[in-house]
């Protein structure tokens, strides 16, 4: 699929949700534990699991990056599974903490 | 990134989290994308803008999402200004639905405003299987929200902040989720100032309930604090002296508040020093933004304020004065008359640039071509990052051709005894082109002789930037959210000598 800015991907395998921040105009491939991400939560029908080398799980708020900083995606509901896009392990992108100022 | 995408990530993220509401009635993450989508069918293809005159509303973020959603412009207006302001202010965004209070809806008559409340009602009435849920807009180049400038300077401009700003500033300065579910914020600065729209927007990017204050008095904002176990908090200089002045002296020790943060104008040494020593166990954040930056554009936190307090260094001392250090994702840069960048220490013009930097005016744009903004702010960043902020350049005073900031007197006249208040400015003079008046307000309980005051002035600055006269006087104008009217305390001095401002 391509990914716009906003675009919503729900894990088939777990709980995760993730919105797109970025990504290029590009054909892709998100899986989330292993599995192509789905269109609804609703639509996970709990048959099937988080495949071996994609565990490690989403967690809430964070962002995860690919190698070359293309693609950037928020996890909104964290998981069990990781994100991938084709093929690639997203990475988790550190972020300062800053103060609340408002 | 558009703010519908901010609302399906409310639905995701906080499903069954208490965002919006008191303890009677809780609004859930999907309540309030529910209700969103509700009043989105209520705006779509209606109306070109949705203005707000009112004072805050607990369910405030509803109507400016829902109005994202429907893909207009959100337009919150001062309903404090005068009746014939507020009306051209409002003329001049034909085509909206006008959203306002039970006291502003009188005034208001001709226009055929709706009560928010009652707009509410309606929405939560429409049957979305009936009427058909609309898809959300998601052109992020679309304006959001217009806000008026406050005037201080000249006639209120549209500030133009687009999605893109908006999310940008969210997505770089907060981390989605951070809150914990315990946590409140206590929303009092008006939703017509750039500060409340992001006061409302960033905690509920962080998961954090809001609770509002419809228009501020110290005596509630304290109580909501301790009803509601409010957590975070964030008030203009105004409120802060307020709060300071109601404690009269008590201290909070077990207060809920874990942070207190303070902008939108200069705060005196005083208050901030009898702030921090009232609420000791808060940490306190002081935030520089303007409405053309999407608001903050830098912090200075709570350890920078531990570690001023506690250093005998006066480099570090005076930090406490400074904003802080900028946002890692806006650049900063300090230029002399030339655009040339100074070092550091040195004081010039500060410019921005970042995706949260507008920098647009309905119908003029005033970022450079680079994307660089002048703010016409003044100030300078020290050795360390830390930036200070000395004033409006369009105030500097220019006596005998040399460059006074205001701010620099009021500094030295502020931290005597007894001065509440002092505004400085410049007025025509034969001999210098310009010289120096002080208007000083007293604190209660004492008495100012302004001789002594000069003297003060001269002791610390020079004798170039002493002012020539000082006027004591019982208050001095400020617009609501506490920025020093200096305009209208300059043409009432001018009035005085039967001159007109330059």
């Amino acid at each position: 699929m391509i990914l716009k800015p906003g675009a919503r991907l729900i894990s088939a395998v777990c709980t995760a949700e993730l919105m797109t921040v970025k990504a290029p105009k590009t054909e892709l491939e998100v899986t989330i534990g292993g599995v192509v991400t789905i269109a609804s939560a609703a639509a996970r029908d709990g048959s099937a699991a988080v495949v071996a080398g994609h565990e490690g799980g989403t967690l809430m708020g964070k962002r995860y990056v690919d190698e070359a900083d293309t693609i950037e995606l928020l996890c909104t509901k964290a998981g069990t599974g990781a994100v991938a896009v084709n093929g690639e392990l997203l990475q988790l992108k550190e972020a300062k903490a800053l103060p609340a100022s408002d | 990134m558009h703010l519908s995408s901010f609302v399906e990530m409310v639905e995701s993220g906080f499903d069954d989290r208490a965002l919006l509401g008191d303890h009677n009635s809780r609004i859930t993450g999907t309540d309030f994308g529910f209700l969103v989508r509700l009043g989105a069918t209520q705006v779509h293809n209606k109306y070109a803008s949705v203005m707000y005159v009112g004072e805050n509303h607990p369910l405030l973020p509803i109507a400016l999402f829902a109005v994202a959603w429907a893909g207009v412009p959100f337009v919150p207006v001062n309903y404090r200004l005068e009746d014939r302001q507020l009306r051209s202010l409002i003329e001049r965004y034909p085509n909206s639905l006008v959203l306002t209070d039970q006291t502003t809806a009188a005034r208001l008559e001709s226009l055929s405003p709706l009560i928010l409340d009652e707009w509410l009602r309606e929405i939560s009435n429409i049957d979305l299987e009936e009427v058909g849920p609309i898809e959300p807009a998601e052109n992020d180049d679309d304006v959001a929200v217009v806000l008026f400038t406050s005037g201080t300077t000249s006639e209120p401009k549209s500030a133009l902040l687009r999605h893109r700003h908006l999310m940008a500033y969210l997505l770089g300065s907060v981390e989605f989720g951070s809150a914990d579910e315990s946590e409140a914020v206590l929303v009092s600065v008006p939703p017509y100032h750039v500060a409340g729209i992001a006061n409302m927007l960033s905690n509920l990017f962080s998961g954090r309930r809001l609770v509002y204050l419809k228009s501020f008095s110290a005596q509630e904002w304290l109580s909501k604090v301790a009803e509601e176990k409010v957590t975070h908090a964030m008030v203009v200089p105004t409120m802060l002296a307020r709060i300071v002045e109601e404690l009269d002296g008590a201290v909070m020790a077990t207060s809920t508040l874990r942070t207190l943060s303070y902008g939108g104008a200069k705060v005196s040494e005083r208050i901030i020093r009898l702030a921090l020593q009232a609420f000791p166990t808060t940490g306190f954040v002081n935030a520089y933004g303007l409405t053309e930056t999407a608001s903050t554009i830098a912090v200075l936190g709570p350890e920078d304020h531990r570690e001023a307090l506690a250093s005998d260094d006066p480099m570090i001392q005076r930090r406490l004065f400074s904003v802080g250090q900028v946002l890692p994702m806006v650049e900063i840069e300090i230029r002399d008359d030339h655009e040339r960048v100074v070092e550091a220490g040195t004081s010039g013009l500060i410019y921005l640039r970042g995706e949260q930097v507008s920098g647009e005016y309905a119908g003029i744009n005033l970022l450079a071509d680079d994307g660089w903004f002048c703010t016409r702010d003044q100030g300078f960043i020290d050795s360390d990052g830390y930036l200070f902020i000395e004033g409006r350049v369009d105030d500097t005073i220019i006596r005998g051709g040399e460059n006074i900031a205001p701010a620099e007197i009021e500094e030295v006249l502020l931290a005597q005894p007894g001065v509440a208040e002092a505004c400085v400015v410049g007025l025509p003079d034969d001999e210098w082109g310009q010289r120096i008046v002080a208007v000083v307000v007293r604190q209660s309980g004492h008495n100012l002789e302004p001789n002594i005051l000069q003297d003060a002035v001269r002791k610390v600055l020079r004798g170039s930037k002493t002012p020539e006269e000082i006027i004591v006087r019982d208050s001095l104008p400020h617009t609501e959210t506490g920025k020093m009217l200096r305009r209208v305390v300059q043409s009432e001095l001018l009035a005085r000598i039967g001159g007109t401002a330059t």
